[in-house]
């Protein structure tokens, strides 16, 4: 079975929750009891329409203001696929939030408002996408209902769009765009008979036809340990395994590893997924491995294979997302979470703020508050090994954790 | 997703991803937490949370107990299931009655004609958390299930009084699961909450996982109360006028006697009972009465340090 996870990125009233709705209503996903609580409140509100971003909006704080505040999951499938959409609220205040839905996802849909075209937002939206090296990034140009379906509207916002591409990082980043009315069902699940000018998928046609290796990224097996099984049963007594998922590549029976930090080698002995003995563990699954050698490797240790290290440092500099109310300052120190391993790392410089917006970058800043996206130099009090998030998206990332709080209160991305 | 009869396989990329995931998380709790607990109400997903548990950990046991908050109205047949299981698996159960918070004077047990002990779980679950100091307990619950749990994190961080506070939460990113915490706090996990109902049908199928006969057509007695059907029995309130009639139900969710209601069927086994979750057109938690109560019904409790 194949899932993929989408994170959706719009301003307030771009009609996210709305096409997100009508994806689940067109899919025939909501039941009859959702739908019916549906109707009825929207009725209570006095529309004439049915309100689907109803079906969303979770918290009754959400619903009172009817806006979308928390990252909510929604989830249906076809007979390809199973999806789950990371609903992410569209406010300039919750730069978090997409960063956080972004992170899981493999693809995602930037919606934008016909009438309105491309505005800031718009850029910062793409922005966080880019960041975070989403492989396939859907434009939904909205609200086509609004501007008669007008294909010279389209073209104008799709020229604008492409101006924005130019100075996007990641370069390698697929962009479809596609013209959709959420509200009347237009090119989202079903083709619209009001855009004849327009060749290209629907919007579910185009997630349908993406499949496993556009999608996730590749890079080389690194093999983090999670956890160490020893049963000390009288039929395992030796047993000492392994746990943990494999990321970015694949790690076979026999291959030559190195485990770090020791850097001590091994062979790989034999692989399992639960009582089950395979011959490859394959990308993002979770084993448990067994060495040729007793080796010492426990929790937050890394296999790799011999002729393949990642970079072993204590200081390196991170592009961060800053998530927390309180400032990051330069000087203050955090535990630093990377993958499964956790480290003390402090803050060394602040280098520059990164206008999320495209509009530049902005140094001689101490401090960094809320939603602020930066370079910073951090030094570990000991070395971690890792990849740079270009080349791996699991290995190269981080988060910040408060030692105070025990908060999430950043995530950063090796440069 | 196929059944692997031999004991060898070529490799893993055939793993259901949901799975892949649920086994990574029961990792992260047994090396991040020093007292973790699943909490287990005979119900199909914290049956499935326990095949999970024992993939995440083979060849050794689980390395955690079960705990079951008894309302005292469960149906007969949850209960011979559980002692069942935690049997054949040599697991360590641990079980605390709701009867004993309300002999205690702790809560006051409902009364009248939507009367369930469902809510009065919640007394007795903190007590039982701080009695034997858990600092995680893993529940089966799902963000499709209900819109406040789409919400739910999968490291959700309680305070010292168990409560959920939903507008602030702990963002989750990539696969880093952050469960520091302060003594007295404690974190609800939620291994399956990417998983849909269908989800753990099939993949109650596909594993051959048992689960208890309720889960199947079964000839019941019954009554009829605001579109629901509710079981007759001793816990559940009935009004005279309320009809008893003998029809062949099963039930798609199991809690207590008197906050589940039952589905009209005749699928008797697996298979069939994957293609009624497949064909239905009424979601799982359409027959929770606890749910109907309001449209908050769901994050009220779960601030309160619900399930």
């Amino acid at each position: 079975m194949e899932v993929l996870k989408i994170a959706t990125a719009g301003s307030v009233d771009d009609g996210k929750s709305t096409l997100i709705g009508r994806i689940l209503y067109d899919t025939k996903s909501l039941t009859t009891d959702k739908l019916e609580a549906i109707e009825k409140t929207s009725k209570k509100n006095g529309y004439d329409y049915l309100d689907f971003s109803l079906a969303t909006d979770g918290l009754v704080a959400e619903r009172e203001q009817g806006i979308t505040i928390d990252v909510a999951h929604i989830y249906f499938s076809t007979k390809k696929k199973s999806y789950i959409i990371a609903d992410t609220p569209g406010h300039v205040e919750y730069t978090r939030n997409m960063v956080t839905g972004a992170s899981t996802s493999q693809a995602a849909i930037i919606l934008i408002d016909a009438r309105k075209g491309v505005i800031e937002q718009t850029n910062r939206h793409f922005f966080i996408n880019n960041l975070l090296r989403i492989k396939d990034v859907v434009v939904a140009i909205n609200k086509m209902d609004l501007v008669d379906f007008s294909e010279e509207k389209y073209n104008e916002i799709k020229a604008d769009f492409e101006k924005l591409m130019e100075k996007r990082e990641y370069q390698e980043q697929n962009i479809t765009f596609i013209p959709v009315s959420a509200l009347k069902g237009d090119n989202v699940v079903h083709a619209s008979e009001n855009t004849p000018w327009y060749c290209g998928t629907t919007l579910l046609e185009h997630l349908e036809s993406l499949d496993r290796k556009d999608i996730y990224n590749v890079g080389t097996p690194r093999f983090p340990v999670q956890y160490v099984i020893r049963p000390k049963t009288d039929t395992h007594h030796d047993f000492r395994g392994f746990a943990g998922k494999v990321y970015g590549g694949e790690l076979s029976v026999g291959d030559e590893v190195v485990a770090l930090p020791s850097q001590t080698r091994s062979k790989i002995k034999e692989i399992f997924f639960y009582d089950k003995k395979c011959e490859t563990a394959s990308r993002r699954s979770s084993v448990t491995i067994t060495l040729e050698d007793e080796i010492n490797l426990s929790r937050g240790d890394m296999l790799v294979k011999a002729n393949d290290l990642p970079a072993i440092e204590k200081r390196f500099t991170a592009t961060i997302s800053w998530m927390d109310s309180q400032a990051l300052t330069a000087g203050k120190k955090y535990v630093l979470q990377h993958g499964v391993n956790k480290v003390l790392a402090k803050v060394a410089t602040v280098d520059h703020k990164i206008a999320p917006d495209y509009s530049g970058v902005d140094t001689g800043v101490q401090e960094l508050g809320m939603n602020d996206i930066a370079q910073v130099g951090f030094q570990l009090n000991r070395p971690i090994f890792f990849d740079k998030f270009k080349d791996h998206r699991t290995n190269g990332s981080f988060i910040l954790i408060d030692t105070q709080t025990n908060s999430t209160v950043g995530a950063g991305f090796i440069n | 997703m196929t059944l692997e009869l031999d004991r060898s396989m070529k490799d893993t990329s055939h793993i259901n991803p949901l799975e892949n995931e649920a086994i990574y998380i029961f990792r992260e709790v047994a090396a991040q937490f020093e007292r973790p607990v699943l909490l287990f109400s005979g119900g199909k997903d914290s049956i499935t949370l326990v095949r999970l548990a024992q993939k995440a950990f083979w060849p050794a046991k689980i390395p955690f107990p079960l705990m079951h908050i008894d309302t005292g109205h469960n149906f007969p047949e949850t209960i011979e299931f559980r002692d069942r299981l935690v049997d054949e698996l040599g697991l360590e159960l641990i079980v605390r009655n709701v009867q004993d918070s309300i002999d205690q004077g702790k809560v006051k047990e409902e009364s009248g004609r939507y009367s369930s002990r469902n809510s009065l779980q919640t007394t007795t679950l903190l007590d039982a958390i701080e009695e034997f100091k858990f600092d995680a307990c893993i529940g089966g619950a799902r963000r499709d299930e209900e819109k406040a749990r789409a919400k739910e994190r999968i490291f959700s961080v309680r305070d010292d009084f168990g409560q959920w506070d939903e507008k602030n939460q702990r963002p989750e990113l990539f696969d880093m699961l952050n469960g520091q915490i302060e003594l007295g706090q404690n974190v609800r996990v939620f291994p399956i909450s990417n998983w849909t109902e269908l989800d753990v049908w099939s993949y109650i199928e596909a594993e051959k996982i048992e689960i208890p006969s309720i889960y199947f057509a079964h000839k019941r007695k019954i009554f009829l109360r605001d579109g629901l059907i509710w079981s007759h029995s001793d816990f559940v309130y009935q009004e005279e006028d309320e009809e008893v009639l003998e029809r062949m139900v099963r039930f798609r969710t199991v809690g207590d006697m008197s906050c589940t209601a039952a589905v009209f069927s005749e699928a008797s086994d697996i298979a069939s009972v994957v293609q009624e979750i497949r064909d239905s057109t009424i979601s799982e938690r359409g027959a929770r009465i606890d749910d109907k109560r309001s449209e908050a019904a769901m994050e009220k409790r779960k601030q309160q340090g619900y399930f």
